[in-house]
This record gives structure tokens, sequence and C-alpha cells, in this order.
């Protein structure tokens, strides 16, 4: 009975709406954690240090974006990671091949796409939980990834292709203009455009969604595509980044992009989040990890802090969700 | 409650257990392309080495009728087989070990329980997170390296045998026992079927549908305690990364074996079908020498191929 009155009632008008409140409390942890740790290291604040949390935050934004529309619609990609390193290999064996960079970006964007509309059709066409599809399909990659290089390691890629990863503009590092044109890109499709409307409205309510007209099978092909090719582009930062390519590169990156989507606000329960909170995310997971390594704190850590991370996340989301209504 | 839906369906193969007909053509295909497949020795192998999976899948049995998962049990089993070693070394005591691993292991099964039940967190979620803490954690504790010296009353654990049987088999038969008997008849069996398909006449009966699912994640995880133990006498070692993955292996068994993950109802023996079906197929592709990242790639092909099927089933 009370909760029926509860829901009855509507929620009381304030300035900023709800996402705006959830987004200040995050930049306000963002800004509490660059002060401790510019009191806890000396090294923290230098510009070098900086640039390099953005650009470590970056890669996991980039994975991290195309995920968060998928957990838009009340699903998850676990083979983010894994994709990575297939669409990694792939396409340092196509420039090491034919010495074209621009053949092998093609390659690992493509692979990286390809994998996702796999998901994608699981997920729709055979109706497959997407986080039990997508962790078939983590364990496939890693079976193909593993297979394909046979213990070899890739490296060596020409310097014009290591400049994405590793090169500089106007003093910047490459990939932040990179993670700036694609938090645009994600923002203005996710807010401003119908299908990314779309796609909220059926993480929301998948039944009304598609009682309303929406193309719930090929919105989600989409979404799971998107977060695929997402995965292809980190590979190509990755690979000139790395300047090589090993088969268990993408080990350590699937955590850390749930964690940074998760972090950012977006609920697991879909209709709820954004992709500039997912940035946050991924900048407030970088800066405590980099934390951890400005203070010497073993590398062996990150994987615990990591999960305690994605844990709290989740638990603190649903906690001020349940507050709100 | 499965006998009845069997019986409703008109079509009379799908009386036959899709499982039992995978585990036929597997063996089948590899009497047939591998050599030496049908042999006594190879096939013992086949039986010792499903015995971790054994213990592994029957667990994650229980947990995926509850409409859960848990995602961590392989990073936990690599975690418990660090502990029994490390304290088997230390102590010269093969029990100590086993205790220090059974601890853990339901440690990290309660945690998780908690996490699902009580903070109501989606289970894939919150055992990914203490997969990464399980993971973690192994490092830590061995630095990243093999523990290696462990004494012989841990390894002859997997060497030995009894009746002439090996003991890692006679472990895993008592297991399947144990869980037969708590699943069918016991009413703590009732309960889990009720967890996952009408939770609300659970709390209807005063029961605490809460301290149920925590009970089930922590079997799991006690699970994982003393597959670590076999682990370890297995390597003669313990390795900071033996297990992981091992949990995918153990929900393809239990995928392949016919247990639903929406419904809430579960097979026992279709599960132990489908952890030889995931042996074979293991073994079999070894024996024709493909890579184990090959077999890999295949036990995720079969996932997929079994739940399409389970989902086929269930809208026909």
């Amino acid at each position: 009975m009370t909760d029926i009155t509860k829901g009855a009632i509507a929620p009381p008008r304030s300035f900023l709406s709800q996402d705006a409140v959830q987004l200040f409390y995050r930049l306000l942890a963002a800004f509490l954690i660059c002060a401790v740790l510019a009191v806890l290291s000396d090294s923290f604040l230098s510009l070098g240090n900086i640039l390099n949390v953005l650009r470590q935050a970056s890669l996991t934004f980039f994975i991290a974006s195309g995920l968060t529309l998928v957990v838009l619609t009340a699903g998850l990609d676990l083979s983010v990671g894994a994709n990575v390193a297939l669409s990694a290999c792939l396409a340092g064996t196509v420039i090491h091949k034919t010495g074209s960079p621009a053949l092998g970006i093609l390659t690992g964007l493509a692979c990286g796409g390809i994998v996702g509309l796999l998901n994608g059709v699981m997920v729709t066409a055979l109706r497959i939980p997407s986080f039990i599809a997508t962790y078939g399909m983590l364990w496939v990659l890693n079976g193909l990834t593993y297979w394909y290089m046979a213990g070899e390691t890739l490296h060596g890629f020409p310097a014009g292709f290591r400049q994405i990863g590793s090169g500089y503009l106007f003093g910047l590092p490459i990939p932040i203009y990179l993670l700036l044109v694609f938090l645009g890109i994600g923002t203005f499709f996710a807010q401003r455009t119908v299908w990314g409307q779309e796609i909220y409205a059926i993480g929301a309510n998948p039944v009304a969604a598609r009682l309303s007209g929406i193309p719930v099978a090929r919105r989600l092909l989409l979404v799971y595509a998107v977060s695929g090719t997402m995965a292809g582009l980190a590979s190509i930062i990755f690979l000139s980044r790395l300047n090589s390519a090993e088969a268990d590169i993408g080990e350590s990156l699937t955590l850390p992009a749930i964690a940074a989507v998760l972090i950012g606000g977006t609920s697991l329960f879909g209709g709820v989040g954004t992709v500039f909170g997912t940035f946050i995310g991924a900048l407030i997971l970088t800066l405590v990890l980099n934390g951890m390594n400005l203070l010497a704190v073993s590398a062996n850590w990150q994987p615990l802090v990591t999960g305690v991370i994605v844990i709290l996340a989740v638990w603190l989301d649903m906690k001020t969700r349940r507050r709100a209504q | 409650m499965r006998e009845v839906a069997v019986a409703s369906e008109p079509n009379p193969l799908q009386r036959i257990p899709g499982v039992a007909m995978v585990l036929v053509l597997l063996i089948a295909l590899f009497s047939v392309i591998a050599p030496g497949f049908l042999s006594v020795a190879n096939l013992s192998n086949v039986l010792v080495q499903s015995t971790i999976l054994t213990m592994l899948a029957l667990p994650m049995t229980l947990i995926i009728m509850t409409e859960g998962l848990d995602l961590s049990m392989g990073a936990v089993l690599t975690l418990t087989s660090l502990c029994v070693a490390i304290v088997s070394l230390a102590t010269k005591s093969m029990l100590l070990g086993l205790g220090a691993g059974l601890l853990v292991g339901t440690a990290f099964g309660v945690a998780n329980g908690w996490l699902v039940a009580i903070l109501g967190i989606p289970p894939f979620v919150a055992t990914l997170g203490t997969l990464g803490m399980a993971q973690g954690l192994s490092l830590i504790v061995s630095d990243g390296q093999s523990v290696v010296g462990i004494p012989h009353s841990v390894r002859d654990i997997y060497s030995a045998t009894l009746l002439g049987i090996p003991v890692p088999i006679v472990m895993a038969l008592v297991t399947y026992a144990a869980f037969h008997g708590l699943l069918y008849h016991t009413r703590f069996g009732t309960y889990i079927f009720a967890l996952g398909g009408n939770r609300e006449a659970l709390r209807y009966a005063g029961l605490s549908p809460n301290r149920l699912l925590i009970a089930v994640y922590a079997i799991g995880g006690a699970m994982a305690g003393i597959a670590g133990l076999l682990m370890t006498a297995r390597m003669n070692s313990g390795h900071p990364t033996a297990g992981l993955g091992l949990e995918f292996d153990a929900i393809a068994a239990v995928a392949v074996g016919g247990t639903s993950f929406e419904r809430g109802n579960g097979w026992l023996l279709g599960t132990l079908l489908g952890v030889l079906s995931v042996g074979v197929l293991r073994n079999g592709l070894n024996l024709i020498s493909l890579p184990s990242s090959v077999q890999v790639a295949s036990v995720g092909v079969l996932v997929i191929v079994a739940l399409f099927l389970d989902g086929l089933r269930s809208r026909t």
C-alpha cells in the first residue's frame, strides 16, 4: 500500500535534474581523488603524469563508450577485452604483411564490428541472455587469438602508424583528441538523435519500446556492433601505443571498462546513464590506479581494487536510485 | 516436474535428453578420428580429468537454478588452490591445507551470496567483481610466482586409488551422490527449486529466500575449496592462474546438461553428462593435437549451441 502511494506522488521539482546531480557527485569524487593524490605524491601534478592519466583514461573510455550503449539497453558485453586482443592481432598481421597502416586499421575496425554484430545476432535472433552470449564469445575469441598467434609476438610497426597512440599534436597526446571526438559523437548520438533516444527507451522498458514501434532487434544489433567497433578502435590505439601485439593483451581490459561504465552512473538495469558519465568513470578509475602506481603499490593489487570498485559502484547506484524513487 | 514436462511433449526425439545425444555423438566422432581415444587408459584419463570440473559444475547447477550465476568460481578455485599449497607447505599437513582452502572458498561463496541476496546486485556483475578480487588476491598471496615443494600427502591424493578406483573419481562420485541427495531428497533441495521457480511461495511459507540463496552460493565456494585441493594435487604446485576460466567449462557443462538459465529447473545427471561431454571434447581435440586454445573456442561454440537449443525448446 505504501509503495503505491509513494509512486503516485510526483517527485519534487528541483532546479537540477537527477542526472546532473549524479554527475556532480562523480566530478566531486574525481576532484577529491586528485586532491588526495596531489598531497600524497609530488609527481602527481606534473604535466607528464596528468597527460599520462588522460591518455590511459582515453583507452579505457574507447572500450567503455560502446559498452555504455549496450548497458543502456540493459545488456552487457563481456567480450570487449577479448575482442580488442583479436582485432589488434589481426590488424598487426595485416600491417606486417601489406605494409599499409590504413588496411590494418580497417581490419581492426572490421574485426571488432563483426564480432559485435555476432554478439547482437546471438542476443536478438537466438535470444540468448547477453551476459552469457558475450561470455561464450569471450572464450571463443580468446581461443581463436591464442591459436592464431601460437605464442608469437608481433612488433615493430611503421612510424606513421605509431603516431596514433604515442604521437603528440600541439603538445597533447593524439589519443586525447580522439577521446574528445568520440566523447562528442557518443554524447550527440545518445542524447540528440532519435536512434539514441530509442536505445534509452529499449533499456527503460523493452515491451513498451516494441509496442510503440521501435525496431528493437535492429537497434540492439546496432548497439552491439558499435560496442564491437569501439573495441576495434581501441585495439588500433593499443597496437600503435604498445608497438606490439600479443594474444593476452585483452585479459585485463574488460573489468576496467565495465567498472568505468558503472562508476559513470549507467544503470545495469538499463535506460539510465550518459556517455559523458562513462568518461568521468574512466577518469576516476584511472586516477585510482595511477595513484596506486605513484604510491608504489604493486600492480598485483589492481584486479582486487577494480573488483571492489565494480561492486561498490553498482551498490551505490542501486542505493541512490532506491532513495530517489 | 521434469518428467511431466517431458511426457507432455509429442515429438519422440525430444524424450531423449539432448546432452546424451551430444555425448554419444562426441564419443562416436572421436573414436573414428582420434586414434587411441577408445583405449581404457585414455577413457579413465578423461574421467580423472573431469573430476575437478564435476566439483564446480554441480554447485554451479544449483546456482543457475536460482537464476543466478557464479563467474568467480575459477578465480576462487585458483585462490583456494594457492591457499592449500601455501598452508600445506608451511604446516606439512594436508588437512590444514584443505581446511584453509575450504575456509577461503566458503568465505568467497558467502560474500557472493550476500552481494546477490542482501544487496540485490545482479549475480553476473557481483561475481565478476569477486572474480577480480579473487584473481587479485591470488597474485598478491603468491606474488605472481608458483608455489612449489608441497608435501607428498597432498600430491598423493591425485594419484592414489581406493579399491582400484582413483581417489579423485571416488571424491567426484561421493560429491554427486551428496548433491543428488541434497537436491532431490531433502527439503533444502525443494527450496532450491522454489528459489528459481517461485520465490514468492517461499516467502509466504515463512522461509527466508535470502538465507537460502547465501547457502547456495556458499556451497559453491566450499566446493571450489575442495576442488582447490585436487587442483594443487594434480599440478603438484600452486599457480596464480591455474584455475582461471574453469568456471566457463562449468557453465558449459550445466548449459549443455539442459539446466535452464531462466526457468529454475535443473538436472544434476544432465550436468554430469555435460561435464563428460566437455571432458571428451577437450580430450578428443587434444588427441588429434589441436592446441588448448582451439579447445577453449570449441567449448564456447558448444555453449552457444546448447543455449540456442534451450531457447528453441522453451519456445515450442
